[in-house]
C-alpha cells in the first residue's frame, strides 16, 4: 500500500500556533505569475506546487553598426542587460497545521485569474477539498497518488543529478549520490507508506503495482504506540535509536549458543522477532521494544522488495514514503536488510525529493499542455533548500523543524539536454574530479576559499552596474545568500548532492542571478576583448614566421598562457586587479618550463605529424586573451591542417568565460582580419556551438542537443578541453571514446599542490583510447 | 549390542499389506474431518500383536548393514529448538519374554514412565493424538511417541535424565536443533549424556519424508483445504504426496525457514524470516498479557483483526481498482492503532488476532514469492506454529490461493512440529 493513509489524529499538528507571520519574498516566490497550482495533502505536511514565470536579467550582447556608427569608441560590441522570462517551478512543503494561513497568503498574492483548478493528491487531499476551494477559489481535481508519485520520481532522477543516494551509515559521507544513468529505466520504487507499494516502472506511462504488504510505515506507529505508548512517529524512530533489540529478538546464537555455520547464519542474525518478549514475567523498555519493532519491519520490507527485484530482474530500488523521508534510522535498517538479503547485489536507493514527487507528479498532470517533459529543468540552488538532516543524534537543531518551509525550485533550461555521444561509458562518467562530500580536507580549503573570494565577488557586482543606485544592496543580498549557503554546506555537505567546486561555482551564479547580477563580469570581458583583439595580427604574424614544429609548441604555450589570464582564480585576479597591463608575454614567462606536472606533448606533436583529424570540438574556457590570443591561433592551425573545427561555448555567462553570444561577435571580428578564419567560417569548417550550460565548469553528461548533433554529424575524433575549470575541476579524468586533449594552468596553489605540481604547473594531457576498445567499437563480431 | 537382541528381519515386510488406521485427536483439530471414534487410553495401551509392518518407504532404506549396526533401546530422537523441545521415542512393542528379563531397571523405568503417562512434570505433554501405532522401525515394532516441552525446562529434563541414571544406557542421544549445540555441554556435565548433533533442517526433510512415506495409506498425513477462499466451503481433505518433488517446505517454528526440496538429499534453504511463532507470541504477551501460546490462540479466536488493521476498503470505501486490490485486503497491519480513540476502543483479543493475521499473511506472502522465484507450485508448511492453529492454516491456504489465482497450494502435515526430532530418529537407526 502506498501512503493510503494517514491519521492525522496523531500529528500534533492541530495545537501548534498558526498566526505564523511568512516571510513572503523567501517563501512563496512569483506568486504574481503563479499558475497550474498542484497540491499534495499527507498525514503531516503539505506540499504546494506551480509554475511561474521568472522575469530576470540577462546581459546581451550586440555588435555594433560598423558602417553607421564609426564613433563608438574601441568597443566592438555593446552591452545592454534585457529582460528575461524564464520558467520556474515551485515546490513548498510545509507542516499541514499552516494550510490555511498559507492558503490565505496564496490567494491574496495571486493575480493571474487564468488559473480554475487545482491538481490535488495525497491521502489528506480529500479532507481539506472545502477549505482549498473556499479559500483558492479553485477546484480541486484529484489525481491518483500512485500515478503522481511515479511521475514525480520519473522527473526528478530525469533532471536533477546526484538526485538518488546510497545511505552508509558508518562511512565518511552518510550519502553517496549516484550519477544521473542515461536511461532510468527500468527500476522498482518501494513505497514505504502505511503500507508497502512495490511499483515496477518501465518507462513513463508504464508501470505496475507488481505487490506489496501491509506490514510498513503504519505497523511501526500503530504496533509502537501499542506496546510504547509512545504517540509520535518520530518519537518512535527516537526511542528505536536509542535501544537494543538483543533483549528482545531472540537471536541465532540465543538457539545455537552461537552460529548456524553450515547455514552461514551469523550468532547475531535474529532468528525471532520479540522471540524473548514471549513470558510473561518480564518487562522490557520502550526503546528496546521500539528497535526490535523497527529492526523486524525493516527487514521484512527489504526481504520483500529483493524477492520482488529478484523475482523481476532489477537492480535498481528506490525507496521512499513517510517512513524512509529523510530518516537515517530507517534508512539505514533498510540498507541494512537489502545488503544482507542480496548479499550486496541490490542497492536500496533514496531519493534527495522523496518527500515531493507527489506533488511534482500531480503538478505535472496539470502541466501537460505546456509538456513540461519536453524541457530539461535544472534544481536552482539559490531558491532551493536542500536535503536536511533529521537525524535525532546528528543535530538537534534540526529537530525542531516545525514552522520550517522546505523548498524545491526548477529553472526550465534552454533546450534539452543530453549525453557527450564520445563519452566512453556514459552510465559511469562522473564530471567531477573531487568529491568534496567524501574529502573533508578538501571541502574545507574550498569552503574557505569561496568565502574568502566572496567579497571580490561583491565588490565586482557592485561595479558591473555603475547606473544602479540599489545595486550595493542587492549585492549584500547576494553576499548574505551565498554565505549562508556556504555555512549550511560546512554543516550538510551533501544538501545538494555531491558537494563538488563545479557546485560551489554552480550555486554561487545561481546566487548572482537570483539578486540580478546576470553578468558582473561583462564589462572586463569587453575591455579584455578589445585590447585582446588589437595583438590577433600581430600574434598571428609572429606564428607564422616560425617553423613547422615550433610553430606546434608555440600553439600549445600560447592557449596556456592565455589561460592564465582568469579572473576565476584568485591567484590570477589578485593578480589582474593590481597590475592591469599583465601581458601575454609575461604570462608566457610565468608558465611552467617542459616537462609540465602532466605532459604528452610529444606524443600530441608526433600525432600532428600523421594525418589530419576529421573535426576537433574545442570547449573553450575564458574571453580576452585566452580565446583571442591562445585559442584562435591553434583553431587557425587545425583548419589549416584541414580539420573541421566546433567552438563550444557557454550558453550563458559564468565568470569571465566567453559566452556563445560574445563569441560570435569575436569570431566575426577576427574573420574579418584573419582569411583562413574567415574561409573557415564560409566554407562551414568553423563553427560556433553553445553548451547548454552556464557554469565555469563542464558536465559532459548535459550538453545542448545541438551540439551532440553537430558532434555525431562531422564524425568528431578529437575533443579539447581547455582551463581549470573544465579540464581539471571536471573531466580529468573524463574517458572519450575519440582522442582528447585537456589543457590547464593551475592558478591555485592548494589544487597545485594536490596533485603535486606549483602555482602555474601546466596539465597537457593528451589521450587516445585504448585500441582494444576502439577497435571493438568499430568491428563488430 | 547387549540390549540388542534382535536383528532386522526382513523376511518380516509385507508391502502389500495396509496398516491400519491410527487413531488422532479431533478435540483440538477444530477443522480436523477425521471421525473415527478415539479413546486416549486405547491408543497409548497399543496392540500386542502387529498388524501393522512397515511401509514400501522403511524397507528402501533398510539394508544389511543397518541390521548389524541396531543401536541398542532406547530408541530416542531430539529437536531443541528456540521455543520447544520435542522428543521422539520408539516404544518397542515386540519385546520377547527373554529380551524383558535383560531388559536393564533404567530402561524399563524410561519406557514405563514415558508411556504411561501423557503429561510430564508442569510443562511436558506428550500428543497422544500423533503417535503411530505398529510401526516397524529397523525390524523392529513398536509405537512411536511425540512428546514436547519448552526450552527453558531443559534443566529440568536434564536432571530427570540424570534422575533415571539415563546415562547407564550409553545410548547415542541424536539431537538437533539449535538447542544440540547450545546445550551440549549441559547434557555432558548435568546428566552426562554425549550428545551426538545433527543438522536440524537436514533432520527436517528426512523426518518429513519418513513420516509421510509410513502413514500413506491412512487417513492422510498430508491435507490441504479444499474451497480456500469461501469459508463455508472450506474443508480439510486428504492430499496424497506421492511425487513430492520439487516442494518448497516452510518450517514455521519461533522463526521461519524455507527450504526448496528436489529430493531427500537435494534441498536448499531459500530464504527465512524472523517473523515466526516466536514473533506471534512475543508479541501477544506484550500486547495482552497472556504468557502461552494456547493462550494466545484462544484469544485470537475470539478477535477481531479488521478493528486493529488498516484495510483498503477503509482508505478507498471499496476496492482499489486501479492495481486489483480488494476492498478486504489488508492496507496497513495494526494501521488503526495509527489513532488514539481506536486504539482505546480495542480488546485483547482483537489485538490477539491481529497479530495472527499478520504474522501468517507474511509468511504466506515471503512463500509466495520464493515459490515463483524457486518455479515451485506446491508449499508444505510445517512446524509448531501450526499446532492447534486451524486459523492460521486456513488464512495460508486462503493467500496461496488468491494470490496466486489458484496456482499455487498449501499443504500440511499432521505431525506439524516432530519432523526435526524424528529425522534425528533416523539418523539414529540409519547413519546417513
Amino acid at each position: 500500500m502506498a501512503e493510503f493513509v494517514r491519521v492525522d489524529s496523531s500529528t500534533s499538528g492541530h495545537t501548534m500556533d498558526k498566526s505564523i507571520t511568512l516571510p513572503p519574498d523567501e517563501i512563496f516566490r512569483n506568486l504574481e505569475n503563479a499558475k497550474r497550482f498542484a497540491i499534495d495533502i499527507g498525514g503531516s505536511l503539505t506540499k504546494l506546487a506551480y509554475y511561474s514565470t521568472v522575469q530576470h536579467k540577462v546581459a546581451k550582447v550586440r555588435s555594433f553598426d560598423h558602417t553607421t556608427k564609426e564613433a563608438t569608441g574601441d568597443n566592438l560590441y555593446e552591452i545592454s542587460v534585457q529582460e528575461e522570462v524564464t520558467a520556474r517551478l515551485h515546490f513548498i512543503k510545509f507542516e499541514n497545521a499552516y494550510i490555511e494561513t498559507c492558503l490565505d497568503f496564496v490567494k491574496d498574492h495571486l493575480v493571474n485569474t487564468e488559473t480554475k483548478v487545482i491538481k490535488a493528491t495525497g491521502g489528506g487531499a480529500h479532507k481539506f477539498k472545502e477549505l482549498i476551494e473556499r479559500k483558492l477559489g479553485l477546484k480541486v481535481d484529484k489525481e491518483d497518488e500512485m500515478t503522481c508519485l511515479i511521475k514525480g520520481c520519473n522527473f526528478v532522477l530525469r533532471n536533477i543529478p546526484h538526485e538518488a543516494f546510497v545511505y552508509a551509515k558508518h562511512a565518511d559521507s552518510e550519502f553517496r549520490f549516484q550519477t544521473t544513468q542515461p536511461d532510468i529505466f527500468p527500476y522498482l520504487l518501494v513505497n514505504i507508506g502505511s503500507g508497502v507499494s512495490i511499483v515496477k516502472v518501465e518507462s513513463e506511462d508504464k508501470f505496475e503495482r507488481i505487490g506489496g504488504s501491509s506490514i510498513g510505515g503504519g505497523t511501526f506507529w500503530g504496533l509502537g504506540a501499542l506496546l510504547t505508548k509512545t504517540k509520535r512517529f518520530d518519537e518512535l524512530l527516537q526511542l528505536a535509536s536509542k535501544g537494543q533489540h538483543t533483549s528482545v529478538d531472540m537471536l541465532v546464537k540465543d538457539i545455537y549458543g552461537g552460529s548456524y555455520g553450515s547455514l552461514g547464519l551469523t550468532g547475531d542474525l535474529i532468528a525471532s522477532s520479540f522471540g524473548k518478549s514471549a513470558t510473561a514475567d518480564k518487562e522490557f523498555s520502550k526503546e528496546d521494544m521500539a528497535k526490535s519493532l523497527l529492526h523486524m519491519i525493516s527487514n521484512d520490507i527489504g526481504q520483500l522488495a529483493c524477492l520482488y527485484a529478484k523475482l523481476h530482474n532489477l537492480s535498481r530500488v528506490y525507496f521512499g514514503g513517510f517512513f524512509i523521508r529523510g530518516h537515517p534510522v530507517t534508512m539505514h535498517t533498510i540498507t541494512y536488510s537489502i545488503n544482507f538479503f542480496t548479499k550486496g547485489e541490490v542497492q536500496a536507493l533514496f531519493l534527495r525529493h522523496e518527500g515531493y514527487l507527489g506533488a511534482i507528479g500531480a503538478f505535472l498532470k496539470g502541466a501537460e499542455e505546456d509538456n513540461p517533459n519536453q524541457y530539461s529543468w535544472g534544481e536552482n540552488y539559490a531558491g532551493s533548500s536542500g536535503l536536511m538532516s533529521v537525524s535525532p543524534d546528528m543535530n538537534p537543531m534540526q529537530r525542531a523543524r516545525s514552522g520550517t518551509f522546505d523548498m524545491l525550485e526548477m529553472d526550465r533550461l534552454e533546450g534539452k539536454l543530453v549525453n557527450l555521444p564520445l563519452l566512453q561509458d556514459a552510465s559511469s562518467y562522473i564530471p567531477d574530479t573531487v568529491d568534496l562530500t567524501e574529502d573533508a580536507h578538501a571541502r574545507e580549503y574550498w569552503l574557505y576559499c569561496f568565502e574568502e573570494a566572496l567579497d571580490g565577488v561583491v565588490k565586482r557586482a557592485v561595479a558591473s552596474q555603475p547606473d544602479m543606485p540599489e545595486a550595493a544592496e542587492r549585492a549584500e543580498k547576494f553576499r548574505q545568500k551565498y554565505r549562508h549557503k556556504l555555512q549550511t554546506l560546512r554543516h550538510q555537505p551533501f544538501a545538494y548532492g555531491s558537494l563538488t567546486v563545479r557546485s560551489l561555482l554552480d550555486t554561487r551564479e545561481h546566487c548572482l542571478n537570483e539578486f540580478n547580477f546576470p553578468d558582473p563580469y561583462s564589462k572586463i570581458k569587453q575591455r579584455e576583448n578589445d585590447m585582446a583583439l588589437k595583438y590577433y595580427q600581430k600574434a598571428v604574424k609572429c606564428l607564422d614566421e616560425l617553423s613547422w614544429e615550433e610553430r606546434q609548441y608555440a600553439l600549445v604555450r600560447g592557449v596556456l598562457a592565455g589561460n592564465v589570464f582568469d579572473w576565476g582564480a584568485k591567484a590570477v585576479s589578485d593578480v589582474l586587479e593590481s597590475d592591469p597591463e599583465f601581458g601575454f608575454e609575461q604570462a608566457k614567462r610565468q608558465l611552467e618550463e617542459r616537462p609540465w606536472l602532466v605532459d604528452s606533448y610529444d606524443q600530441w606533436f608526433e600525432r600532428l605529424k600523421g594525418p589530419p583529424h576529421k573535426c576537433a570540438m574545442f570547449f573553450v574556457d575564458n574571453s580576452g586573451v585566452d580565446i583571442i590570443l591562445g585559442v584562435m591561433p591553434f583553431v587557425r592551425e587545425l583548419l589549416s591542417r584541414g580539420t573541421e573545427v566546433v567552438l563550444a561555448s557557454n550558453s550563458g555567462p559564468a565568470l569571465n568565460d566567453v559566452t556563445n553570444g560574445e563569441l560570435q561577435i569575436l569570431t566575426e571580428s577576427i574573420a574579418a582580419m584573419d582569411p583562413v578564419i574567415q574561409a573557415g567560417l564560409r566554407e562551414d569548417r568553423l563553427t560556433l556551438v553553445q553548451s547548454g550550460s552556464s557554469s565555469p565548469c563542464l558536465d559532459l553528461s548535459r550538453l545542448d542537443k545541438v551540439l551532440a548533433m553537430v558532434v555525431r554529424e562531422r564524425k568528431t575524433d578529437l575533443v579539447i578541453i581547455e582551463g581549470m575549470g573544465r579540464a581539471i575541476h571536471t573531466n580529468y579524468y573524463a574517458m572519450l571514446r575519440c582522442e582528447s586533449l585537456k589543457m590547464a594552468v593551475i592558478k591555485n596553489s592548494w589544487l597545485a599542490d594536490r596533485l603535486g605540481g606549483k602555482l602555474f604547473s601546466v596539465v597537457f594531457k593528451y589521450e587516445v583510447p585504448a585500441p582494444s576498445q576502439h577497435s571493438a567499437a568499430l568491428t563488430p563480431s | 549390542m547387549a540390549f540388542n537382541g534382535h536383528q532386522c528381519d526382513d523376511e518380516s515386510i509385507d508391502e502389500d499389506e495396509t496398516p491400519t488406521k491410527q487413531p488422532r485427536s479431533n478435540k483440538e483439530m477444530p477443522g480436523c474431518f477425521i471421525n473415527e471414534p478415539k479413546n486416549e487410553a486405547a491408543a497409548s495401551a497399543g496392540r500386542a500383536t502387529s498388524d501393522r509392518r512397515t511401509s514400501n518407504s522403511t524397507a528402501r532404506q533398510r539394508s544389511d548393514s543397518v541390521k548389524k549396526t541396531r543401536p541398542p533401546f532406547p530408541w530416542f530422537g531430539m529437536d531443541i529448538g528456540g521455543t520447544l523441545v520435542k522428543l521422539v521415542y520408539f516404544e518397542p512393542k515386540d519385546i520377547t519374554a527373554e529380551e524383558e528379563q535383560e531388559e536393564v531397571e533404567n530402561l524399563k523405568s524410561i519406557r514405563r514412565y514415558l508411556t504411561s503417562n501423557t503429561a510430564y512434570g508442569k510443562t511436558g505433554i506428550r500428543d497422544v493424538h500423533l503417535e503411530l501405532q505398529d510401526l516397524t522401525l529397523c525390524g523392529r515394532t513398536g509405537n512411536l511417541h511425540f512428546i514436547r516441552f519448552p526450552t527453558h525446562d531443559l534443566p529440568a529434563f536434564l536432571q530427570m535424565g540424570r534422575n533415571k541414571h539415563f546415562s547407564s544406557l550409553h545410548t547415542t542421544l541424536c539431537a538437533t536443533g539449535g538447542g544440540a549445540y547450545k546445550f551440549e555441554a549441559d547434557f555432558r556435565t548435568m546428566a552426562d549424556l554425549q550428545l551426538h548433533k545433527l543438522d536440524e533442517l537436514d533432520c527436517l526433510i528426512r523426518g518429513v519424508l519418513y513420516i509421510d512415506s509410513v502413514v500413506s495409506s491412512g487417513p492422510s498425513e498430508c491435507y490441504y483445504f479444499e474451497n480456500p477462499t469461501d469459508p463455508d466451503r472450506c474443508i480439510q481433505r486428504p492430499y496424497t504426496l506421492e511425487n513430492p518433488y520439487p516442494l518448497l517446505l516452510v518450517n514455521i517454528g519461533s522463526g521461519v525457514s524455507i527450504l526448496a526440496v528436489y529430493s531427500e538429499s537435494n534441498y536448499k534453504r531459500v530464504t527465512g524470516t524472523s517473523l515466526g511463532g516466536g514473533t506471534f507470541l512475543g508479541l501477544c504477551c506484550l500486547l495482552t498479557g497472556c504468557s502461552t501460546f494456547e493462550e494466545a490462540l484462544e484469544m485470537a479466536s475470539q478477535g477481531e483483526s479488521t478493528r486493529v488493521d488498516k484495510l483498503v476498503r477503509d482508505i478507498y470505501g471499496g476496492d482499489y481498482e486501479r492495481f486489483g486490490l480488494p476492498g478486504w485486503a489488508v492496507a496497513s497491519s495494526f494501521g488503526n492503532m495509527m489513532s488514539k480513540d481506536k486504539r482505546e476502543s480495542v480488546s485483547k483479543e482483537d489485538l490477539a488476532r491481529a497479530t495472527l493475521v499478520t504474522i501468517t499473511n507474511n509468511i504466506g506472502s515471503i512463500t509466495r514469492m520464493c515459490a515463483l522465484n524457486e518455479n515451485i507450485e506446491r508449499v508444505v508448511f510445517v512446524g509448531n506454529f501450526l499446532r492447534v492453529n486451524t486459523l492460521s492454516m486456513k488464512l495460508l491456504a486462503y493467500a496461496m490461493d488468491y494470490w496466486s489465482k489458484g496456482q499455487l497450494k498449501a499443504l500440511f502435515l499432521q505431525h506439524e512440529g516432530y519432523f526435526g526430532a524424528v529425522g534425528a530418529l533416523l539418523e539414529l537407526l540409519h547413519p546417513s
